[in-house]
């Protein structure tokens, strides 16, 4: 494995970053994903970088795998020691996806999330009863319809949720907003 | 042993044993679409429990981390809610327990995101948000099979009535409770009590169902006073471990 030619920059280690995937989506990158909040050196010899990831849900399973996966990624490029860090503060939310991750989102069959509204007064505590039906319209990803019902709160896993086309009569996965 | 950590232990034990539940059904769910929500709710709760249990064996300090926790403790060392231990029964029996726990979690979550332990309000940070789906979910079903057929109306009430001397137990306060609560580290338990009757009042007027009357009177969990239900759940659970100490993927 070859040492790290100095000096790179912090740009430089996100950008080595930006092509590794989610193992459970692999359209989206975990920059595009939003859950890559900080790549930096430990320390000025540039021998180990620390990456600052937060969890989309807190029981993922794929949160195991991407830590895996920006090792690998890091180790590629001659990096010889990553520290994966978790942080859980500020928690992840669907608004940290960028626009690219959205698009491909869309162009893989998943409707992207919808912005997510906030609670009049910041406080997470939900009106349970002005909740109920749910009602959000969520185009669908083929055909644009925007006659579409839910399925299932839960799709292939935590963060999706099932949708059907009632135009095309497709069912989809709609990335949920969190 | 502190009230921090016996507090961390009733945290990260009811969303233990409420995960592993949950997770009997899969693969048996009435409906496909059933199966999944029902053990995507068990995952993320898993997790939940990881962050807690985690948080708890660092406070503790001895050295146990979460499988240590999860695995190596018996009944009586469980800080669980007795609620959450009742028997999944039929589909309308684990909705209901789900329903009545998910309003009283989210409202607790919620409040646990002031915490002055800065790690316990990042943990309830990222939980709350995922509470806010399983509620979402548990009210919205109660809805549909309370107020669906003569049979499922029948049903819900039954699984309602069964379980409400249970649905009381996590607002009474100890000596565990009530030190948290003054260090700021939670909610008072109590003050959790009246938004909760609101919000179940309001989904079970929606799902035709009557709300029982009276306040529950069963409780011992906190405490490790369980009932006979947590042993044989916890059996197949620890099975692996207690066998095979330390095994890994």
């Amino acid at each position: 494995m070859n040492a790290v030619a100095n000096p790179v920059s912090r740009e430089v280690l996100f950008s080595w970053l930006a092509h590794v995937m989610d193992p459970e989506v692999p359209v989206v990158s975990i920059l595009d994903l939003g859950i890559l909040r900080d790549v930096q050196w430990l320390d000025a010899s540039e021998s180990t970088a620390v990456v600052t990831v937060t969890p989309t849900y807190s029981g993922c399973p794929a949160t195991e795998v991407i830590a895996q996966m920006i090792r690998e990624a890091l180790h590629a490029r001659g990096v010889s020691k990553v520290e994966v860090r978790t942080q859980l503060s500020p928690a992840w939310t669907t608004d940290w996806m960028t626009p690219q991750g959205r698009d491909a989102l869309r162009a893989y069959g998943i409707a992207p999330p919808a912005s997510r509204a906030p609670t009049p007064d910041g406080s997470q505590v939900i009106d349970i009863a002005a909740l109920m039906p749910v009602k959000v319209i969520v185009p669908c990803p083929q055909c644009d319809s925007r006659k579409t019902r839910l399925l299932s709160q839960y799709g292939s896993t935590a963060c999706k949720a099932l949708y059907q086309c009632n135009s095309c009569l497709e069912p989809f996965d709609y990335f949920k907003p969190h | 042993m502190t009230a921090k950590f016996e507090y961390l232990l009733r945290l990260g034990d009811n969303c233990l044993v409420l995960s592993q539940q949950l997770s009997a059904w899969c693969g048996h769910g009435p409906a496909l679409e059933e199966d999944l929500a029902l053990t995507n709710t068990a995952l993320d709760l898993l997790g939940q429990a990881r962050l807690w249990l985690s948080y708890a064996g660092e406070v503790e300090g001895e050295g146990r981390d979460e499988d240590a926790l999860a695995y190596h403790r018996d009944a009586h060392q469980f800080r669980n809610l007795l609620i959450l231990e009742q028997p999944n029964g039929h589909y309308g029996n684990t909705i209901a327990r789900q329903f009545l726990f998910d309003v009283w979690h989210q409202q607790l979550l919620s409040g646990l995101c002031q915490s002055s332990d800065s790690r316990i309000a990042d943990i309830a940070q990222k939980s709350v948000k995922e509470s806010r789906y399983h509620v979402e979910r548990s009210a919205g079903l109660m809805v549909a099979l309370g107020d669906g057929t003569a049979l499922s109306h029948e049903r819900m009430q039954g699984a309602i009535d069964k379980l409400w001397p249970y649905a009381h137990e996590w607002f009474e306060s100890d000596a565990v409770d009530a030190q948290c609560a003054q260090e700021g580290l939670c909610p008072v338990a109590s003050s959790l009590a009246d938004p909760w009757r609101g919000s179940v009042k309001a989904v079970l007027a929606r799902a035709a169902l009557a709300m029982p009357e009276g306040a529950g009177h069963q409780k011992g969990g906190k405490r490790g006073l369980h009932t006979e239900h947590l042993s044989h759940l916890l059996a197949p659970m620890q099975v692996l471990q207690r066998n095979q100490p330390g095994a890994q993927w």
